[in-house]
C-alpha cells in the first residue's frame, strides 16, 4: 500500500491504495467520486477523462501513485454546487447525451478543447477533437452541437469581459 | 399542446445528474460489506471440463470463496431459457441445448462462465482466478453458420443434431415457386448480414445482496426490464420466489437490445452472495463485454425477386441461415422469426411471400435482439434486392419503389402483419428533395473531375414497433404478454408520481412520460416525477425495447391519466355543485365550463386526500393503475439516402450526406426523437462501413476490444438532416409509431447502395471497409 495525496476539486485529500491502482479506481472508490466512469480497458472510450494539472488525462491510463501531488478536477468539480459550467449547460440545451454514461468524459474533453483553442473551433476540428471519446447514443450530431455553441458563447462572454 | 406538453422541444429534466456526474449507475452502488466477483471463463471455444483444482485460489489474500458449476447446479439453480418457442415446419419444438449459469462438463464458447472467485477487492478476485487450475480437453469447434450445417461438422448441443436448432418457413412457397417461373424478370442475390456486438457504454454490473434474516435477495443489475428478469429469475432459474427478490435497474448506460436478457452473472452473483455470507459485486470489463454480451444480426440469405413485365412485384423467395452461437439466448428465436420474416414485404405490395429460415448453434457468443432485431435483417434484404433488380432492369431505383408500394392502408402482407396507416410517398419524395436527387449528376462530375467516385443510394424501411398484443403473440410462441402498466399517483398537494413499467436508459422518459401529465393537467413539468426500474416501487412492467415505451407504455400512462381525471372530476363536481359532464381540466384548475367557478388542482387533490367532502360511496385518494395491451403493432417507416465520395487510391469512403425523412406518427418531444434517429443512424453506419465481430477459425474473438471491433466516432460520422412525415397510428391513444430503431434499419442499405452505385460493382459485404471498397473498385475496373 503506497499513501497518495492529491488535490481534487479544491480540496486535499489522501488514501492507501495499491501500487497498481488505476487513477480511475482511485477516485471512483477511494474518493467515492462516481461521475468518472470506466468503459473500456484499452484507453481508447474517454468515458474516464479527467482534468490532472489542467490537461485533459484519460484517468484509466495513468496509476494513482503517479498522480500524487497533482491538482485534479473530476466531473462534479467543474461548476459550483447546483451550477453548470457552459459546456454542461450547452449539453443540456442541445440534447448532447443521451444514457449520460460518456457524458462527464466528453465535457471534461470539450471544456479542455474550449480551452486550448477557444473561439477558434469548427465542425472539422471539434469532430477530430473527439477522437479519443467514444458514444454510443447520440450519433455526435447534437455532442458537435453543444460543443459548439458552448464555443461561441464563452468567446462572447470573454469578448464582453474584455 | 403547450410549452412542456405533447410536442414540445423540452429539455431533459434528467441531464442536470448526469451532467454533474451525479447518475447512479450499478457499478457506482458501493454497500457494507461488499465485495468483489471475478469470472473465470473459457479460453477454448468447445471443451469438456475435466477437473477444477481452486485449492491454491482459496488460500490466496483476500479471497472469499470460489465456487463453481457443479455446486451451482447442486443447489437447484435452474437453466437459462430462451422464452420464444419455435416450431419447425414439420411441426417439432426448436431443439433448445442445456445453458448452464456456470458450465459444470461443456463449454461451447470463449467467455462461457466456468467458475466465478469472490474476493475483497477485484484485483484480489482477478490475481486468485489465475491460480484456479482447470483442465479442459478441447474439441473441435465451428463458428460460422453454414459451416455448423455441414457434414461432419463438430456437434455442439446433443439435442441438436447437424446443429440445426428448428427449419422454419413463413408464407405460401407453391404460390411464391409459381409466380417465380412465370415472372418476366428475377433477381438473385445472396446477401450477408454482418455480426456485431451492441457496446453501450456502460458495461454490464450486477450487485447481488442476500439478506439471511428476511431469507431475502436484492439485485442491482443494468437491466431494460427489471421485472422480467425477476420474473425470469423466480419461475425458472429457482434463485427466489418474486416477493423475495427485488430487482433494481437503476440509470443504465444504453442498452439496444444487450440489457433485456438476464445472463448468467446476476444469477450467480445472487447465489454467490447467499453462499458467502457478503454482498458480491461484478463489473464487467469491456473485452468481458465482447465475449458475453448477446452479438446481434449474422444472417446468410439467399434471395430472389420476381418482376412481371411491368416491373410490378410478383414474389420474394427467401431462404436464411440465422447463427445463433452457442446457447439460445432469451428472444434469440424470435428476432430471425417473427421479428425478421414477417416484414419482408417491406413497404411493397408483394402478392406472394416465402421465407424459409434455419437457425443453428455455433461455438460463438449466443446472438438475440440488438437495435432493430430483424427488422434490419428485412430491410437490408428487401433493399439491396429492389436496388439490384432496378440495375439489373434498367429503371430509375426511385421509380422502380414508388411503382410498387403499398397505397391503401390497412393492407394484409401476405407474412402476417397488417399495416395500419402510411404515406411511404411522401418519405420518398421529402427525401429527394432535401438530397437534391435531380442535382446529383452535377455533383457526381465534380467528384469526377477531382478524381473521386460519387455514389448515391437510398433505402425505404418499415419496422413494427410497440411490441405488441399479448394474444397475438402468445399464439406465435412468445412465453410472456406483452403489455405495460402504469399508475398514477397524485400526492395530497397536487405533485403527481407516475409509475411506469418501461425502463429509460437513455431515452428519456422521466421528462417525455412527465410532458404528457404537464400537457394534460396544465400543471408545471417540475411537478411530475417519474418512477422506473425498481420492482419494489412499480406494480409489474415488461420494460423497453422494440420503440414499445412510447406506443405501449405511455398509452398505459393515458389509460391511468385518464381515470384520475374522471375521479378528480366527480370530486371538483361534487365540491362546485356543478355537473360532472361540464367540468374541465386545464392550466392547473378544474374548472366548471362557460363560468368563472374554478378550483386549483392540488386543492382538488388535498379534497380527495382529507375525504372530508367526497361524493356519497367515493373511495378517497386519487391514484389509478392501467395496463395497456395494444391492438396492433405499429409500423413506423421511411426513406433514407446516402451520398458518398470514394477516393479509388485508398478505398476510403466519405459520406458526403445522409439525409432521413420518417413517419414516426405522433411525435412528443422532437428533440429526443431526432436524438434516437441520430444514434441509430451511427448504429446503422457502424454496420455498413466499420463494425464487425470476427472469429478465427479454432472460435477465438479477435475483436474483442475497441482497439479491434472499431466503433463509429465523431470523425466517421457526417452531420445528419432529418425530416418527418407523420401519419398518427390509428391504434393507440396517441398516435405514437416509436422511433428507436429506424436509423439502425433504414442507414445500411442505403450506404451500400450508395457505395455500389459509384464504384460500378454491386458485389460488396458490409462492413465496407477501404480495403474490400478498393477490392471491389479494381475488380469492376
Amino acid at each position: 500500500m503506497t499513501k497518495v495525496t492529491l488535490t481534487v476539486n479544491g480540496r486535499t485529500v489522501s488514501g492507501d491504495c495499491e501500487d497498481r491502482t488505476l487513477l480511475v479506481h482511485f477516485i471512483r472508490e477511494k474518493l467515492g467520486l462516481t461521475g468518472t466512469h470506466v468503459g473500456c480497458d484499452t484507453t481508447q472510450c474517454g468515458a474516464c477523462v479527467i482534468h490532472m494539472d489542467g490537461c485533459s488525462v484519460k484517468s484509466c491510463s495513468i496509476l494513482a501513485v503517479q498522480a500524487s501531488g497533482s491538482t485534479i478536477t473530476t466531473i462534479e468539480g467543474l461548476a459550483g454546487q447546483g451550477e453548470l459550467h457552459p459546456v454542461q449547460a450547452a449539453f443540456k440545451e442541445h440534447h448532447g447525451l443521451q444514457c449520460g454514461f460518456c457524458t462527464p468524459g466528453m465535457v471534461m474533453t470539450a471544456v479542455d478543447m474550449i480551452n486550448r483553442e477557444g473561439g477558434k473551433l469548427t465542425e472539422e476540428k471539434v469532430r477530430a477533437g473527439l477522437e479519443g471519446n467514444i458514444c454510443r447514443c447520440t450519433g455526435y450530431h447534437n455532442i458537435v452541437k453543444a460543443i459548439l455553441a458552448a464555443d461561441a458563447e464563452m468567446a462572447s462572454g470573454r469578448q464582453a469581459a474584455e | 399542446m403547450g410549452v412542456e406538453g405533447i410536442g414540445a422541444r423540452v429539455t431533459r429534466k434528467e441531464d442536470k445528474r448526469f451532467l454533474t456526474g451525479k447518475g447512479r449507475y450499478t457499478d457506482d452502488m458501493i454497500v457494507p460489506g461488499m465485495k468483489y466477483a471475478y469470472f473465470i471463463r473459457s479460453p477454448h471455444a468447445h471443451a469438456t471440463i475435466r477437473s477444477i483444482d481452486a485449492s491454491a485460489a482459496k488460500a490466496m489474500p483476500g479471497v472469499i470463496d470460489v465456487l463453481d458449476g457443479k455446486q451451482l447446479q447442486a443447489d437447484g439453480i435452474g437453466n437459462l431459457i430462451c422464452g420464444w418457442m419455435i416450431h419447425s415446419k414439420d411441426g417439432s419444438p426448436m431443439k433448445m441445448g442445456a445453458w448452464r449459469p456456470l458450465a459444470a462438463e461443456t463449454v461451447r464458447y470463449v467467455g462461457d462462465a466456468v467458475a466465478i472467485v469472490v474476493a475483497d477487492s477485484a484485483g484480489e478476485a482477478r490475481d486468485a482466478a489465475e491460480a484456479v487450475v482447470i483442465d479442459y480437453e478441447q474439441l473441435p469447434a465451428v463458428t460460422e453458420a453454414v459451416a455448423a450445417l455441414a457434414a461432419g461438422a463438430p456437434q455442439i448441443h446433443p439435442e441438436a443434431t447437424d446443429n440445426l436448432i428448428f427449419d422454419w418457413q413463413l408464407g405460401d412457397p407453391e404460390a411464391t415457386d409459381r409466380a417465380i417461373a412465370s415472372a418476366a424478370h428475377v433477381t438473385e442475390i445472396e446477401i450477408h448480414n454482418n455480426r456485431l456486438s451492441p457496446n453501450p457504454m456502460e458495461p454490464r454490473a450486477t450487485l447481488g445482496i442476500y439478506d439471511s434474516a428476511e431469507d431475502h435477495y436484492t439485485c442491482y443489475t443494468t437491466s431494460q426490464n427489471p421485472h422480467v428478469a425477476r420474473l425470469v429469475m423466480s419461475a425458472f432459474y429457482n434463485v427466489a420466489p418474486e416477493n423475495k427478490l427485488r430487482v433494481i435497474a437503476p440509470d443504465v448506460g444504453g442498452g439496444f437490445g444487450s440489457k433485456i436478457y438476464i445472463y448468467p452473472e446476476e444469477i450467480v452473483c445472487l447465489w454467490a452472495s447467499k453462499k458467502t455470507g457478503v454482498p458480491v459485486k461484478w463489473t464487467s470489463d469491456r473485452t468481458e463485454a465482447f465475449l458475453t454480451d448477446a452479438h446481434g444480426r449474422d444472417h446468410v440469405s439467399k434471395v430472389k425477386m420476381a418482376f412481371d413485365a411491368d416491373n410490378r412485384i410478383t414474389a420474394l423467395k427467401v431462404d436464411t441461415i440465422a447463427n445463433l452461437g452457442a446457447y439460445m439466448s432469451l428472444f434469440s428465436s424470435a428476432v430471425p422469426t417473427y421479428l425478421y420474416a414477417t416484414l419482408l414485404s417491406g413497404q411493397y405490395a408483394i402478392p406472394a411471400i416465402h421465407a424459409n429460415v434455419r437457425t443453428v448453434y455455433t461455438n460463438t457468443v449466443p446472438v438475440d435482439a440488438y437495435r432493430g432485431a430483424g427488422r434490419p435483417e428485412a430491410t437490408y434484404l428487401l433493399e439491396r434486392t429492389i436496388e439490384t433488380a432496378a440495375r439489373e432492369l434498367g429503371v430509375s431505383p426511385a421509380e422502380l419503389r414508388r411503382k410498387n408500394f403499398i397505397r391503401t392502408f390497412p393492407y394484409q402482407t401476405p407474412v402476417i402483419m397488417n399495416y395500419d396507416a402510411g404515406d411511404y410517398e411522401a418519405s420518398l419524395n421529402a427525401a429527394m428533395q432535401a438530397a437534391d436527387w435531380s442535382g446529383f449528376a452535377a455533383r457526381k462530375a465534380q467528384s469526377e473531375a477531382k478524381g473521386k467516385k460519387r455514389g448515391i443510394g437510398m433505402s425505404c424501411y418499415i419496422e413494427a414497433c410497440g411490441i405488441a398484443p399479448s394474444a397475438a403473440v402468445g399464439s406465435l410462441g412468445a412465453g410472456v404478454g406483452l403489455w405495460e402498466s402504469a399508475e398514477v399517483r397524485v400526492n395530497a398537494v397536487g405533485t403527481i408520481e407516475v409509475l411506469t413499467g418501461s425502463h429509460s436508459h437513455g431515452q428519456g422518459h422521466e421528462t417525455t412520460f412527465a410532458q404528457i401529465i404537464a400537457g394534460r393537467l396544465g400543471v408545471p413539468i417540475e411537478s411530475v416525477n417519474i418512477v422506473h426500474g425498481d420492482t419494489d416501487k412499480v406494480q409489474m412492467g415488461m420494460g423497453t425495447y422494440g420503440s414499445r415505451s412510447g406506443a405501449v407504455g405511455m398509452s398505459a400512462v393515458v389509460k391511468a391519466l385518464d381515470k384520475v381525471e374522471a375521479k378528480a372530476k366527480k370530486i371538483a363536481a361534487h365540491l362546485m355543485e356543478a355537473d360532472e359532464q361540464d367540468i374541465v381540466i386545464e392550466n392547473g384548475e378544474v374548472k366548471v365550463a362557460g363560468t368563472d367557478k374554478a378550483l386549483p388542482w392540488f386543492q382538488v387533490a388535498l379534497a380527495a386526500y382529507t375525504a372530508h367532502n367526497l361524493p356519497a360511496g367515493m373511495e378517497p385518494g386519487l391514484k389509478e393503475t392501467a395496463f395497456y395491451d395494444p391492438a396492433n403493432f405499429t409500423f413506423p417507416a421511411g426513406c433514407y439516402i446516402a451520398e458518398v465520395e470514394i477516393d479509388p487510391e485508398t478505398g476510403e469512403t466519405d459520406i458526403v450526406q445522409f439525409v432521413a425523412a420518417d413517419d414516426f406518427g405522433n411525435i412528443i418531444n422532437p428533440m429526443i426523437v431526432e436524438g434516437q434517429v441520430h444514434g441509430g443512424l451511427a448504429q446503422g453506419i457502424g454496420q455498413a462501413l466499420l463494425e464487425n465481430v470476427q472469429y478465427d477459425e479454432s472460435g477465438q474473438l479477435l475483436t474483442a476490444s475497441f482497439m479491434d471491433y472499431a466503433m463509429p466516432r465523431a470523425d466517421d460520422l457526417p452531420s445528419f438532416k432529418l425530416s418527418h412525415q407523420n401519419t398518427p397510428c390509428p391504434n393507440n391513444p396517441l398516435g405514437i409509431k416509436g422511433c428507436g430503431e429506424a436509423g439502425a434499419i433504414g442507414s445500411p442499405p442505403a450506404l451500400i447502395n450508395a457505395i455500389t452505385d459509384a464504384i460500378g460493382n454491386n458485389s460488396l459485404t458490409m462492413p465496407a471497409t477501404p480495403m474490400k471498397v478498393w477490392q471491389a473498385l479494381h475488380a469492376a475496373h
